[in-house]
């Protein structure tokens, strides 16, 4: 019974047959990340930026927009790039296809969080430089952290729906490999390098949140007078 | 502008093949239920779980939440539709794809509900015990209804985002709406079925989202 586990699911000699396809799809995925990431955070600032102008038509045009692709499945919106686009006579390679469905997607996400940062920061005012720095800025990263690393977590998760365009990302090289060999070794090691890589992440996650609800909930018993 | 009619919203092309993807988005449409109601329950139960404060169940608990909550929802969906028939375990597109969902969505509605109840003061607890209710009691009755309230906005956007994830399923090659969609548009050599997924699928989360930024909206008006 173990045996047949191992055989199937931690083949060494198909690991060592298959780990530089592996290596490849990894290398992808990272690239993939930092090109996304650091795009869909400047678009969510610029819309965040925007809104704080506080023009209503401007803004309801931004909130249309941030609502839209946050109702859009990401996968929906990379095939609509990916094979709908083509039509129109735009044709787009699976990796500017995936980094712009991830952008377009996130944007929305990190524009709300940054929103919340921004409008923390106005309520408090602006008054001398060194305030803002020392007082204001500290409050407004506090707010601003978890959603933002919880987002970027899950925008690094989302890269894998590159492999739905054939992009051989992680995940893609992983189910190559396994068609190649018959055996799920891959992407039980795919599962296995997503896993150890996204596991600290998702801890800190975890734990930025909790802090923000318990110290939320905190103010809020005070605020009942419950103790 | 007539290319962009003639491409995206062709009427006789959705005339002929809007009854395949009507059915893809039932298909839709149950998986994400289906998703929500196991998810959502398995992770209140797992939070139920984790307040009896048993060593092994919690490792155990704290492993399963941590494992889910970490992998991509699509490798998930990959590895229990390709890799586990080896291990004898051949699943359905429809399940697997349902029970994939579910298992990461019960990892993160565990984890906003336990935090939510650990955000509750430990003079709850205690009030309540000293009042002469039992523990099942207190949970029940005090500290549970107070953390489900919680943990809602907490929990409405992760289960959007991972009931998205419904799409997700074509990769295993599930027949729901934008599978349905992608084959009748290479049938069709047309991209408008792909419109019409996509205007199917606002038609059901645009409310979510909506219904979300409103719950989310009266927790800060209550703070």
């Amino acid at each position: 019974m173990f045996d047949l586990f191992l055989a199937n699911f931690a083949n060494l000699d198909s690991l060592a047959r298959i780990y530089p396809l592996l290596l490849q799809g990894l290398r992808l995925t990272a690239i993939l990340s930092l090109a996304a990431l650091p795009l869909a955070m400047a678009a969510g600032l610029l819309i965040a930026i925007l809104y704080s102008f506080h023009h209503r038509l401007l803004n309801a045009a931004l909130l249309i927009y941030i609502d839209l692709f946050r109702s859009f499945p990401v996968l929906v919106l990379l095939i609509l790039i990916f094979y709908g686009l083509p039509f129109l006579g735009m044709r787009l390679g699976s990796f500017a296809a995936a980094v712009l469905a991830l952008v377009l997607n996130n944007s929305g996400y990190y524009g709300e969080i940054f929103r919340a940062g921004i409008e923390a920061v106005m309520s408090l005012g602006f008054r001398p430089v060194y305030a803002v720095f020392l007082v204001v800025l500290p409050q407004a990263i506090r707010i601003v952290i978890a959603p933002l690393a919880t987002n970027s977590l899950e925008l690094i998760k989302t890269t894998s729906i590159a492999s739905l365009v054939a992009l051989p990302e992680l995940l893609r090289s992983a189910r190559v490999a396994q068609e190649q060999i018959y055996n799920p070794t891959p992407l039980m090691a795919a599962a296995v390098i997503f896993f150890v890589l996204l596991w600290p992440l998702a801890r800190l996650v975890a734990r930025l949140e909790r802090k923000m609800l318990a110290s939320s909930q905190a103010h809020l018993m005070q605020a009942r007078g419950v103790r | 502008m007539h290319a962009l009619v003639e491409n995206y919203f062709n009427i006789d092309v959705l005339g002929r093949y809007y009854p395949s993807i009507l059915a893809g988005y039932v298909v839709t449409v149950e998986v994400a239920l289906l998703t929500i109601a196991l998810g959502v329950g398995v992770g209140l139960a797992l939070a139920i779980l984790r307040c009896l404060r048993l060593r092994a169940l919690n490792a155990l608990i704290v492993i399963y939440v941590d494992i889910f909550r970490s992998l991509p929802q699509l490798v998930v969906i990959v590895f229990i539709y390709f890799a586990l028939p080896y291990a004898g375990l051949s699943l359905s597109p429809f399940t697997a794809t349902v029970l994939s969902l579910a298992a990461v969505l019960s990892a993160f509605a565990t984890e906003a509900f336990w935090a939510a109840i650990l955000a509750l003061p430990q003079g709850q607890w205690d009030a309540a015990r000293s009042l002469g209710l039992g523990f099942l009691a207190t949970l029940f009755l005090v500290v549970l209804p107070q953390a489900v309230r919680i943990a809602i906005p907490l929990l409405a956007n992760r289960a959007i985002s991972i009931t998205k994830g419904t799409a997700l399923g074509t990769a295993v090659s599930l027949p729901e709406v934008l599978g349905q969609a992608e084959s009748v548009m290479a049938i069709a050599a047309n991209p408008s079925p792909l419109t019409l997924a996509a205007a199917l699928y606002l038609c059901f989360f645009v409310p979510l989202v909506v219904a979300s930024r409103w719950l989310e909206q009266r927790q800060g008006l209550a703070r």
